[in-house]
């Protein structure tokens, strides 16, 4: 019964670009000259699946791609041939092709054949230059072991078989090679005991007996072979053609040789024809499932399904309990009335901790984002002749799937900017004492119900004057104005700032910070950066471990709701008239200890009703969002609790200083504040003629 | 029918393996790697192993080697997959007491037929 194999694509595609990863990793951290053989085999075991995968799937571009890997691989494992930078970077190249072809067979899409082509060749090039033993193609040899003989006259085989005395101990039972045979035609078997031993000598694990076969049939030879090519080296086998009407003269007897591995290419080579044809032609194939988003699936382990499924379980016994409480309300006693409020805190914790198992499934280990960067590092370095290390720690801390999703690029963006612009020329390190190799550090972990991520470089450091400088040139702040060292780096964020003296096709032109911190503070996160000169750079990225659950404090103005961010509450407190005071009549500032800060009356800016309006007495909720802070003027505090985010833009529509709505548990709708959004909404109403580029400077 | 333990590190592989050999009615048991396997082969007596090759722990030649010295498997018939058309891979397999080989590519009918020779 035929078996549909196009049902295991998903896991082996999954499992090559898995795969894929490996190898490279493993090719980034070989030491050229000295090359750990685990490492080696490691990178080897990859490429050796994938070819195999993709020999029995029917991708045979694949397949024949990776065999050249392969070999060099072979030949590296074995000691026949140098680990050169070359050779390593070829593999690198060919990794990168054999991404493109595996994506291009999942997806059903062309390949830039020309290019596979290229590096192909140069991997081919490799291969046959010194250093290494000639490239097996096993294909080359196809059988030319065409049987000369007289096929008319044949009508069988003789067969002379004698086991050697452990050819049992492989498993191999001669009964089933009888069986075998019997099924190519009529089959005589004559035994033949004379080795047998007395009992008293015998030993059951040996094999003593030969056999005479006689076998009726028209098959060819090969296939007679076929039924002993497993134990060819464990007995002597004679096989001899009987020719009709004859005695039992052998015309052609042939012993045994090493021909009949040719014997089961020939098999294996038929499928992978088959599959040639199939794929040559892609459009063609009737079965192409509408090209699987691979983006659309998510792999949790079973630790985390397991977690879930006991949740659950918990759930259902604590329905249980307070299903059981007889719901007859004119009799509801004390003593019920305990168990309910038991079974309603049960319930309680229940679905946090089952909140926290499923939000656990949509969790990433952060090397996910952080495994590109070796090789990006290895290729810029050689593209700019520096010597950069690479290190990361807390590979393993977790980010929510999305979130993961979306720091990607600003990742990168940083990373690239530490390459390119941070660490200096080796011989400009040496002169300034410092080691030749610069290090970058990326680091994870947890802090504070937030993930931080830094970005650390030990290169040249901010050129403060030189940021300043072009910053006056940009127009982005004037030429007397004195800026805190954090004012000056937080200039690099501005939209279209660059100090690079030499722009290059790495970093680019610079328009990059604004878009990274864009991106970083579209996730609810942000991003600081401390410098110090000839020392080096830090990006320090903070971000919030989900985004479909916030813990908000719920503030009441007039009759609304709304929900502040847990995070961005500084402090609260009640307002004492000495400490208010107006600037140019119009903005309110409140004195907190020696900061002043605005204070933004939320009635009036989202058009809200309230009986008290005056200052006095009132309660300010003071905020900080993107390093400003303001005061949010509120009637009242109630309590705090997560909140599960609803996008106001997918149900209504996007409204300045609000990041999204939530329902509340009595069933109403509460908007959530967007800080950072409420800060420059109130700036802008309040000082009119600052625009919003230069509003971070303006702030106290 | 037969039980067996199907053992490769490629999951599309023992997928495929095992889904072709559930089909036919056996029982399998699977395992990632030489080491699951020998763990495996103890836990549960099977009558055919279908091992590959290149697996990282413990490779298929020493799953091979291991699963000779016990007692339960002197002669249970040991299948290893291999696209290692290299005779000295094969031959390597066989000095560990390997019964035979198949050899990758193959599909899932060319399984069916080289087992149930073997199990008979």
């Amino acid at each position: 019964m035929a078996i549909d194999i196009t049902q295991f694509h998903e896991t082996f595609f999954e499992e090559s670009f898995e795969g894929l990863d490996i190898m490279e990793s493993g090719l980034l951290n070989l030491d050229i000259g000295a090359a750990d053989n685990d490492t080696i085999n490691s990178i080897f075991r990859a490429a050796h699946s994938i070819k195999g995968g993709s020999a029995t799937f029917g991708f045979t571009d694949v397949a024949e791609f990776t065999h050249g890997m392969e070999t060099l691989l072979d030949e590296m494992r074995d000691g026949t041939r140098d680990v050169t930078q070359k050779s390593v970077d070829t593999l690198l190249q060919s990794v990168d092709c054999l991404r493109e072809l595996l994506a291009a067979a999942r997806d059903k899409t062309p390949v830039d054949s020309e290019r596979v082509a290229v590096v192909h060749k140069s991997l081919e090039k490799i291969l046959s230059s010194e250093g290494g033993s000639n490239i097996s193609t096993e294909n080359d040899e196809h059988n030319e072991n065409s049987q000369t003989e007289s096929i008319s006259e044949r009508s069988g085989w003789k067969i002379n078989f004698k086991p050697h005395h452990d050819m049992l101990k492989t498993g191999n039972d001669p009964v089933r090679m009888f069986r075998e045979l019997s099924e190519l035609g009529e089959l005589t078997v004559i035994v033949d005991i004379s080795q047998l031993p007395t009992l008293a000598d015998l030993d059951p694990e040996e094999s003593y007996l030969s056999w005479d076969l006689t076998l009726k049939t028209d098959v060819e030879i090969d296939l007679v072979k076929e039924v002993f090519e497993w134990v060819i080296d464990e007995c002597d086998l004679e096989i001899s053609e009987i020719v009709s009407s004859t005695d039992d003269t052998a015309m052609s007897s042939e012993t045994q040789d090493r021909e009949n591995e040719q014997g089961t290419e020939n098999i294996s080579s038929e499928p992978s024809s088959q599959a040639k044809r199939q794929v040559a032609k892609p459009g063609v194939t009737e079965k192409s499932t509408a090209s699987t988003d691979s983006s659309a699936s998510i792999r949790v382990s079973i630790d985390k399904v397991d977690a879930l499924i006991n949740m659950v379980g918990e759930l259902v016994i604590t329905q249980s309990m307070i299903g059981q409480l007889d719901c007859d309300f004119d009799d509801f006693d004390n003593s019920r009335m305990e168990k309910l409020r038991d079974g309603l805190t049960l319930l309680e914790r229940n679905t946090r901790e089952l909140q926290e198992s499923v939000m656990r499934i949509r969790m990433l280990p952060i090397s996910f984002a952080f495994n590109r960067f070796p090789r990006m590092v290895h290729d810029l370095c050689q593209k700019l002749d520096k010597k950069i290390e690479l290190r990361t720690t807390g590979e393993n801390t977790e980010l929510d799937k999305t979130v993961m999703e979306k720091i990607g690029d600003p990742l990168v963006h940083l990373v690239r900017n530490s390459i390119d612009h941070g660490i200096e020329m080796p011989q400009a390190r040496k002169e300034t004492n410092k080691p030749e190799t610069g290090v970058i550090e990326l680091n994870a972990f947890h802090k504070g119900g937030n993930i931080i991520i830094e970005i650390k470089d030990d290169g040249a450091g901010f050129n403060k004057d030189r940021i300043k400088n072009k910053a006056i040139e940009r127009g982005l702040i004037s030429s007397d104005e004195h800026l805190s060292d954090d004012k000056i780096y937080d200039l690099i964020f501005q939209p279209g700032f660059s100090t690079a003296e030499q722009l290059s096709d790495i970093s680019g032109r610079g328009v990059g910070m604004d878009v990274v911190r864009r991106n970083i503070r579209e996730l609810g996160g942000n991003i600081d950066v401390t410098s110090e000169e000839g020392k080096g750079t830090t990006f320090t990225i903070r971000l919030p471990l989900t985004l479909a659950i916030l813990d908000g404090q719920l503030v009441c103005v007039g009759d609304e709701i709304f929900i502040t961010p847990l995070v961005s509450i500084v402090e609260s407190l009640q307002i004492k008239k000495e400490f208010v005071n107006n600037i140019a009549g119009q903005t309110e500032l409140y004195k907190v200890r020696d900061d002043y800060i605005p204070i933004v009356r939320m009635h009036e800016m989202f058009g809200i009703n309230v009986e008290k309006k005056s200052l006095e007495g009132g309660l300010l909720v003071v905020v900080e969002g993107d390093g400003k802070k303001a005061g949010l003027l509120v009637d009242e505090l109630l309590g705090q609790q997560q909140v599960v985010i609803k996008s106001l833009e997918t149900n209504y529509q996007r409204v300045d200083g609000v990041s999204g709505a939530t329902i509340l548990g009595d069933g109403t709708v509460a908007l959530i504040l967007d800080v950072d959004g409420l800060i420059d909404l109130s700036r802008n109403t309040s000082a009119p003629n600052n625009s919003p580029d230069n509003s971070v400077l303006a702030v106290a | 029918m037969a039980s067996i333990l199907a053992v490769d590190d490629s999951a599309s592989m023992r997928q495929m393996v095992s889904f072709a050999l559930k089909n036919a009615g056996h029982d399998v048991v699977e395992a990632v790697d030489g080491q699951d396997g020998l763990q495996a082969a103890k836990a549960n007596k099977v009558s055919l192993v279908i091992t590959d090759v290149n697996m990282p722990n413990m490779d298929g030649i020493a799953l091979i080697k291991e699963l000779r010295n016990l007692p339960d498997y002197k002669f249970t018939p040991i299948l290893m997959l291999t696209t290692e058309s290299a005779p000295h891979k094969k031959q390597e397999g066989k000095d560990a007491g390997a019964t035979g080989w198949i050899v990758k590519p193959f599909d899932p009918d060319q399984l069916l037929a080289t087992i149930s020779k073997v199990l008979g």
